[in-house]
């Protein structure tokens, strides 16, 4: 279960004096939907086209399903959409599909599979042209899936579509990740990453900042007590949890860093205290609250 | 891993096939030039042998060389005769096309994250291309023998078809002349990364400055070896070897020998092919 299916060494990538990826060393599990989350420029898209092969490394390595990244053993078992769809004009999407489907030596049948899952069929027959924006993005996550590849390489899917397509493409991956599939989702959208991955690598300027679980990132629950008087209140949970556990966050209520399993205790020893509760509610930190902090550079993200 | 390789070609050329087949701006070229053939090998010549016939009645020994042109027999000269010029020039058109246009649309990115080797991508087009031009030909031999037969059946002229070696050397020759370009079409493709530049530059060069260059070789021998290695030389000195030396139609040449032509025209068949794959595997693929 715990097979490596992306294991970065150091991956550089330079554009003349500038670091778009500075030694990225990064994991992918097997069976996992891997959130690869970083602000608009931070290189993501870079580190991931050194992933396929599509552009080399200034310095490091990665290794993809075992092999060295781009070889065609590899490739051939990766479906990936890169920076936006990039499909024959004059074709239609079917046909777009086809060729792609001639290129791996699939059957006709993939393409109808594929077209299904991303609910385009029945726009199957028109010309790749005249696509919306979000009907392109969709053929794109359908040519990625042709042939069902063991990894799939998903750079920022839901860019272009609207909230009921959003909802369409994130339900189509929680989807896969049920059968099995191996994802890498990139994204500049928080809720998005939470909401569908199991682990998140964080990125920005170059630098993978951080790499954990959703849960670990966001740190543990905090308990949050309304309680009067305010200072015998705050004396008790000090018995509890310690005099650096609890702090006052106005409005009479404590925060306490305790986990959320010892809330009956809080409340009886405050009750035994003949300490009025009034409310008593978990805290969890956002994602968003913990990239904040670790970038400094929020501006560009969307919650 | 060679049998693999072989099937990863037959694959892509499969696919390039397809996508090329539905493709309407090389059916426009294709068009353009069965047009142009047509025009230039019959359609003129029969009104002017046509009108001449009317107003020149005792011009007899000028109207029989025409005619005699547009015989079957003559099919052999006509089908070279329009490459060196618009031929090459349509050829190259269609080449950096396939190459150039998959930079812009993302189609090369896309067809390499599906699992090719890009040799066997690049390959597969290249293939696709070569088929395509083969096709070309073929179709322009069909169209000039159906023309020159119904132009010999209607003047009454008996029909006497070419010396199949005549014709099978002659659509072997054509054949090379706009592999080549079609070809080198490919490399500036693949160079400038996009369509625009490569056919503007690359009928630029062929079309202006290896005329140009020609006209100063004869004057100028250090220019004039040059000019004897360059593809337009190569192809017009192949087409004229063909019609056995310069008819009048422009780029048709006697420059080199039509044995030193094949062996240049192949050479930059073979180079193109080659260095467009060298460099598209070589590429960093934003
Ligand atoms: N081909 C290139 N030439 C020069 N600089 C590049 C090139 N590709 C990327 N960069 C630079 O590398 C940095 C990272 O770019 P990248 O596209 O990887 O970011 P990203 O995380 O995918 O951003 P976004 O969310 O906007 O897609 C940027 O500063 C970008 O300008
Ligand atoms: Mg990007």
């Amino acid at each position: 279960m715990n097979e490596l299916v992306v294991e970065t060494d150091g991956l550089t990538k330079r554009y003349g004096d500038r670091l778009a990826v500075d030694r990225v060393s990064m994991t992918v599990m097997r069976g996992e939907v891997y959130g690869f989350l970083g602000p608009n420029g931070a290189g993501k898209t870079t580190t991931l086209r050194m992933m396929l092969g599509l552009i080399r490394p200034t310095a490091g390595s990665a290794s993809v399903l075992g092999r060295p990244a781009g070889g065609p053993e590899v490739t051939a078992r990766i479906g990936a959409l890169i920076e936006g769809p990039g499909f024959y004009p004059y074709l239609s999407g079917r046909d777009n599909l086809r060729t792609m489907a001639r290129y791996q030596g699939l059957p006709a049948t993939e393409v109808d599979r594929v077209l299904e899952m991303v609910d385009l069929a029945d726009r199957a027959k028109d010309a790749f042209k005249g696509y919306s924006l979000g009907m392109k993005q969709r053929l794109g996550v359908a040519a990625a899936m042709l042939g069902s590849p063991d990894l799939l390489v998903l750079d920022e899917p839901t860019n272009g579509l609207d909230p009921a397509g959003m909802a369409d493409m994130r339900a189509l991956v929680v989807s896969l990740a049920e059968a099995g599939q191996t994802v890498i989702l990139s994204s500049h959208i928080l809720a998005e990453v939470q909401e569908i991955c199991d682990r998140v690598g964080v990125i920005n300027d170059g630098r993978l900042l951080r790499e954990s679980t959703v849960a670990e990132l966001r740190g543990g629950a905090t308990l949050r007590v309304r309680a009067t008087p305010e200072d015998a209140a705050l004396a008790a949970v000090m018995q509890l949890a310690g005099d650096e556990g609890v702090r006052r966050i106005g409005n009479e209520t404590l925060e306490v860093d305790l986990p959320v399993t010892a809330a009956p205790e809080v409340v009886r020893h405050l009750v035994a205290h003949s300490i009025d509760v009034h409310e008593v509610t978990v805290a969890e930190r956002s994602l968003e609250d913990v990239f904040f902090e670790m970038t400094g550079n929020n501006k560009e993200l969307v919650s | 891993m060679n049998a693999l390789n072989l099937k990863a070609l037959g694959n892509s050329t499969a696919a390039e096939l397809l996508r090329l087949r539905k493709w309407s701006a090389i059916w426009v070229i294709v068009g353009a030039w069965l047009a142009l053939s047509l025009s230039f090998g019959y359609v003129f010549n029969y009104v002017a042998y046509k009108t001449g016939d009317d107003n020149f009645a005792g011009d007899g020994a000028g109207n029989a060389q025409l005619l005699a042109e547009l015989m079957p027999n003559a099919i052999p000269d006509v089908i070279v005769s329009g490459l060196p010029m618009f031929g090459g020039a349509l050829a190259m058109v269609v080449g950096a096309l396939v190459a150039g246009n998959g930079f812009g649309w993302g189609t090369w990115k896309t067809v390499f994250t599906q699992g090719p080797s890009r040799s066997a991508a690049v390959g597969g087009s290249l293939a696709a291309v070569s088929i395509f031009i083969f096709a070309m030909m073929t179709a322009t031999l069909v169209l000039c023998a159906g023309v020159s037969v119904a132009i010999a059946a209607t003047e009454g002229q008996s029909i006497t078809m070419p010396a199949l070696s005549d014709l099978a050397q002659s659509f072997g020759a054509g054949f090379l002349v706009l592999e080549m370009w079609a070809l080198l079409g490919f490399l500036v493709g693949v160079l400038a990364k996009g369509p625009a530049l490569a056919v503007g530059l690359g009928l630029v060069w062929s079309l202006v400055v290896e005329n140009l260059l020609r006209g100063v070789g004869s004057l100028l021998a250090g220019i004039e070896t040059v000019t004897e290695a360059l593809p337009g030389t190569a192809g017009g000195s192949l087409a004229g070897a063909i019609i056995g030396g310069p008819n009048g139609t422009p780029g048709v040449l006697d420059a080199i020998s039509g044995e030193r032509a094949l062996i240049t025209v192949a050479a930059y068949v073979l180079v193109a092919a080659i260095a467009a794959v060298v460099v598209m595997r070589r590429r960093d693929l934003a």
